[in-house]
């Protein structure tokens, strides 16, 4: 936990442990572990003097924080308008299916975790997966369960 | 790279940059932006790069990965200068003929060129259709440009707006041309953006702030992206020319965390600007100091809004400020602030170049330069296009987009994102500007067009916007919140079939009070998704509501798959897709589905071949009795399995 | 010392005296003249949530709705307090209210208001969200025991027991200034019911 602590550290002092850089040391917080452990939160509390309740609902309020451990690969549909019309409630369906995991939720195995984003800003390639990064442009069954195959 | 210390420096930087690359042919390859990289832009780009040392050709021929260069959907794109001969759908396989074929020699590889609609091969990318109707004057240098080099920047004249700014025009002069060009912020209501920089500039108080809009939040809409992504400079360059007209000397850029790309490229080339005395103090030499940081949005669509984005600036939640003093007086820790979106920015470094007169020239009465659009959904040619103000609907989705896909029937068009609007086909007409899209109870927004057909169903997309800002709301005001939830409510309902007599007066009612007291403009806009859709397609809801009927075919609780026995040719396709084994029939036997089990996934009409067509979508009326179990397929003439 | 201003206003056809720098809702309660409100505390920094002060005001023959709380008794605002239109906003406020909150003071204001029966169904949290609580724990006490999580529909107040468990057995302040008595029917106990991070947090749980 030490380590874990001076690693949080780091990043307070990459920012100078100023208090309106709270969400970007969040951001990196989460990036870091793929969730944004109560301990972490503790400990920026006491570095910032910002009141915990004020920074669980920072990590509340925006869709890039969780506040549960993320699953090692992380699954994406987008649901903006343009991959919605496109048939993206089709393709969430479908990675539903293949995951056994309903969007917001975790595979047990800590393998997966499925969300949904609204807009991604690659409308063209609509509806669209992401799978780690990588973008999915209607990918059809086969190709989901393929591309699902790979992750380990 | 020294610093430059006067205008001089950067002409002759300028000149070097100029002569070193002249008489070097330049092929462009879209792999520095997130949807080329999508399609393996990624791949040619370093295909090019290797092919062109294996030919000995480096110093004939420099290779450039650019950012977004409008035509997405037929990625990889790669552009030959100066001929502009462009190739789509790239391959890398295709890149050692390329390279000998054109770049080597003076051939086509004719399979790569654009095919327009009668199978003409086109060879110059301003003569496709797509392009042509188009005038780029913002977007247009994404084609020129690496983004992570500064150089191909300047070697357009990047910065010399800034210097001649600086050095030719008092802050006032530079205010002035902007509001004499009528540039109106083009992140969503249109205001004037040079009476909102005078308004900051008066406003009392020494520490002042600028601050790019990078939260493109409203769905369907990536200019902002490409532009940060492909030309970040010139955005950089607007800023820096609106600070010194303010009087700021810090800025941010706040961008979504989403948009990875963007941030890396806009880091790069904060970097690279104060490398040469472009940003920092003493900027070229001329005494003016400004400095960028950026902050990157963790995820909220209510943090574009102004006073929202201000307070996440400060580290706290981004949700909208009680005030009616204006963030122009009163913005970031309470000192007088001017926010203005991507697209606003970029267009300010070409207004102080070529002039405000220059800039009315382009555009409606009181709409003045180009926009541009994300033209996107049912639309053959999907991507960016940047047009003139005024330019019809019909123009834009017809005339650059090819119409709609499939041959399939127009229904909609929907612009201005969750505070926009649908417009129907009677509305294709109106040219479109900022005063036009209001009028018929939309709006311009960020310049999404997201365009829409026969099978898509307006009530299911008022349900879609709405779960939308159910979700993204802040939730602290009470008619956003609550009357948000209880529309939201009725529309499943609808679309679920248990629509009530009356609740389309219902959210009609609704709506004008989350409109008259919602607290920020996420709330008052956010009934138009459903009013517009009401206005325009109001039968649709009715046949909801009375007949139980989705005419579209969208809402599952009020439609069936069904088999058409005499169409099916027993081909066991949708047999083995469907995911839930709800088809029976086998090897000459006409499929049938089990309305029990179905789940109305709609794999089986996905899978069901153009030429059979057996598969079809029922509403309003009952699925007819399957055939006896058994029963063998009639073969239609000329078919076969 | 800079002496403070007087300014005119009219409120409902009469003029009305206040001092420069007061809010409509102060300038109309000093003239005993009165404004629904639910999120207002003369204590805490203005919050504009309920929406329930939302007042006409008229100026350059323009007329605007604002909220009484928040817009500045400016001089020679003309302002009216209650009209159809107003009348309009604050029942349809209520009744959204209502479907979650059928507490007694909500009942009250949306009987005064002609409101019946709610049209609308929502899960009953007895929680308008008007925040008195965690805006007075935070601002006032300074103990930051309890706050809000989420956003959108999903948004909600929690207690943060490290805190609560040490400060508000002995506080209970919060408790009085809620509108709709949710403080004191679910945290008498140790159990907060709802009211936990927990909770919040359980809705989002990972899956089997």
């Amino acid at each position: 936990m030490a380590q874990k602590l001076s690693k949080i550290d780091r990043i307070i002092a990459k920012y100078q442990a100023d208090k309106s850089a709270l969400i970007q040391m969040l951001l990196e917080i989460q990036r870091e572990n793929r969730w944004l452990p109560p301990k972490a939160l503790e400990r920026l509390s006491q570095r910032l003097g910002i009141p915990t309740n004020q920074i669980y609902h920072i990590a509340t309020f925006y869709k890039a924080f969780s506040l549960i451990p993320q699953g090692r690969h992380a699954v994406s549909v987008c649901l903006g308008t343009a991959c919605h019309v496109r048939g993206a409630p089709r393709l969430l369906d479908r990675v539903t299916d293949a995951l056994c995991i309903g969007p917001g939720e975790t595979s047990t195995d800590m393998k997966f975790t499925l969300s949904t984003v609204n807009c991604l800003g690659c409308c063209a390639l609509g509806p669209v997966m992401v799978v780690d990064g990588e973008y999915h442009g209607n990918p059809s069954g086969k190709e989901i369960k393929r591309v699902i195959a790979m992750c380990d | 790279m020294a610093q430059f210390k006067s205008p001089a420096d950067l002409a002759r930087t300028r000149q070097r940059i100029i002569s070193r690359r002249a008489r070097k042919r330049f092929i462009a390859i879209n792999a520095s932006g997130t949807c080329g990289l999508a399609y393996g832009s990624d791949q040619v780009f370093q295909a090019f790069v290797a092919e062109i040392e294996r030919q000995g050709l480096t110093e004939q021929v420099g290779v450039r990965a650019t950012g977004c260069l409008g035509f997405c959907e037929n990625s990889p794109i790669a552009i030959i200068f100066p001929e502009e001969i462009s190739y789509f759908r790239v391959k890398p396989s295709d890149v050692p003929e390329i390279v000998s074929k054109t770049l080597a020699g003076k051939k086509l590889v004719n399979r790569l060129l654009y095919k327009d609609g009668n199978g003409k091969k086109i060879v110059r990318e301003g003569e496709i259709p797509f392009y042509k109707h188009q005038s780029r004057i913002v977007f247009g240098n994404n084609r020129l440009i690496d983004p992570k080099s500064i150089d191909d920047y300047i070697a357009l004249g990047g910065y010399s707006a800034l210097s001649k700014a600086l050095f030719e025009m008092s802050p006032e002069e530079v205010v002035e041309t902007v509001k004499r060009a009528n540039l109106r912020g083009r992140g969503g209501g249109g205001f004037p953006t040079g009476k909102k920089w005078e308004t900051t500039r008066n406003a009392p108080g020494e520490i002042k702030f600028v601050i790019v809009n990078a939260d493109e939040g409203d769905p369907g809409a990536y200019m902002d992206r490409s532009l940060l992504e492909g030309n970040p400079h010139s955005v950089l360059e607007g800023l820096i020319i609106g600070a010194y007209a303010i009087g700021s000397h810090e800025g941010y850029v706040y961008v979504r965390q989403e948009y990875p790309l963007a941030v890396e490229n806009l880091f790069i080339a904060l970097n690279q600007a104060r490398e040469y005395g472009l940003l920092g103090k003493n900027i070229i030499g001329s005494g003016f100091n400004f400095d960028v940081a950026i902050h990157r949005g963790a995820g909220a669509f209510v943090s574009g809004e102004s006073s929202a984005l201000m307070t996440a600036i400060e580290g706290r939640v981004g949700e909208p400020r009680p005030k009616y003093i204006r963030t122009a007086v009163s913005g970031i820790r309470e000192r007088p602030s001017n926010l203005n979106n991507v697209e606003t920015w970029a267009t300010v470094p070409l207004i102080i170049s070529k002039g405000a007169d220059w800039f009315t020239s382009i555009g409606t009465a009181e709409s003045k330069g180009t926009k541009i659009f994300s033209l996107v959904g049912k639309v053959n040619n999907t991507g960016l296009v940047e047009v003139p103000m005024g330019m019809t609907l019909r123009e834009i989705i017809y005339d650059i987009g090819g119409g709609i896909r499939q041959g399939k029937k127009f229904k909609a068009v929907q612009t201005g994102g969750p505070s926009g609007g649908c417009l129907p086909e009677s509305l294709i007409d109106i040219p479109v500007d900022f005063d036009e899209l209001t009028k018929v109870g939309s709006m311009m927004g960020s310049g999404g067009m997201i365009v829409m057909d026969e099978d898509d169903c307006m009530v299911d997309v008022a349900r879609y916007f709405l779960t939308f800002l159910a979700e993204e709301s802040c939730g602290k005001c009470i008619p956003c919140r609550e009357g948000i939830r209880q529309m939201l409510h009725i529309l499943i309902r609808i679309c679920d079939g248990q629509g009530q007599t009356g609740d389309i007066e219902l959210l009609e009612e609704l709506s004008e009070v989350i409109q008259d007291a919602s607290l920020c403009a996420l709330g008052t806009t956010a009934p138009n998704p459903v009013l517009s859709t009401i206005r325009n397609f109001r039968d649709e809801y009715e046949e909801h509501v009375k007949e139980r009927r989705c005419p579209s075919g969208v809402c599952k609780a009020l439609i069936s798959y069904y088999i058409q026995p005499e169409r099916c040719q027993a081909c066991l396709l949708c047999l083995r897709e469907c995911p839930v084994g709800a088809i029976t029939g086998g090897k000459n036997l006409v499929h049938v589905i089990d309305q029990d089990k179905c789940t109305k996934c709609g794999t089986c009409l996905e899978v069901c071949p153009p030429r059979f067509a057996a598969v079809l979508i029922l509403s309003g009326e009952p699925v007819p009795a399957a055939p006896p179990q058994g029963t063998k397929v009639e073969r239609t003439k000329g078919t076969q399995q | 010392m800079k002496k403070v201003q007087k300014v005119t206003l009219t409120i409902n056809k009469r003029e009305v005296r206040a001092k420069e720098g007061m809010t409509i809702l102060e300038a109309a309660r000093d003239a005993g003249i009165h404004i629904p409100t639910l999120c207002y505390h003369e204590k805490l920094a203005t919050y504009g949530a309920c929406r329930l002060c939302t007042v006409e005001i008229s100026r350059n023959g323009r007329t605007q709705l604002v909220t009484a709380c928040v817009y500045p008794a400016d001089d020679g605002l003309v302002v009216k307090t209650d009209s159809p239109r107003l009348t309009k906003i604050r029942k349809m406020l209520l009744e959204l209210m209502l479907a979650s909150s059928p507490a007694k003071t909500i009942q009250g204001l949306a009987q005064q208001y002609g409101v019946a029966k709610p049209r609308f169904e929502a899960k009953k949290t007895n929680c308008i969200l008007c925040g008195l609580c965690v805006r007075y724990c935070n601002e006032i006490k300074q103990a930051n025991a309890i706050g809000f999580v989420g956003r959108g529909t999903e948004r909600r107040v929690v207690f943060f027991p490290e805190i609560a468990s040490t400060v508000c057995a002995s506080c209970r302040e919060c408790f009085s200034l809620c509108p709709t008595g949710k403080l004191p029917s679910e945290t008498d106990g140790v159990c907060f019911d709802d009211l936990t991070l927990e909770d919040f947090l359980s809705t989002k749980q990972a899956k089997v």
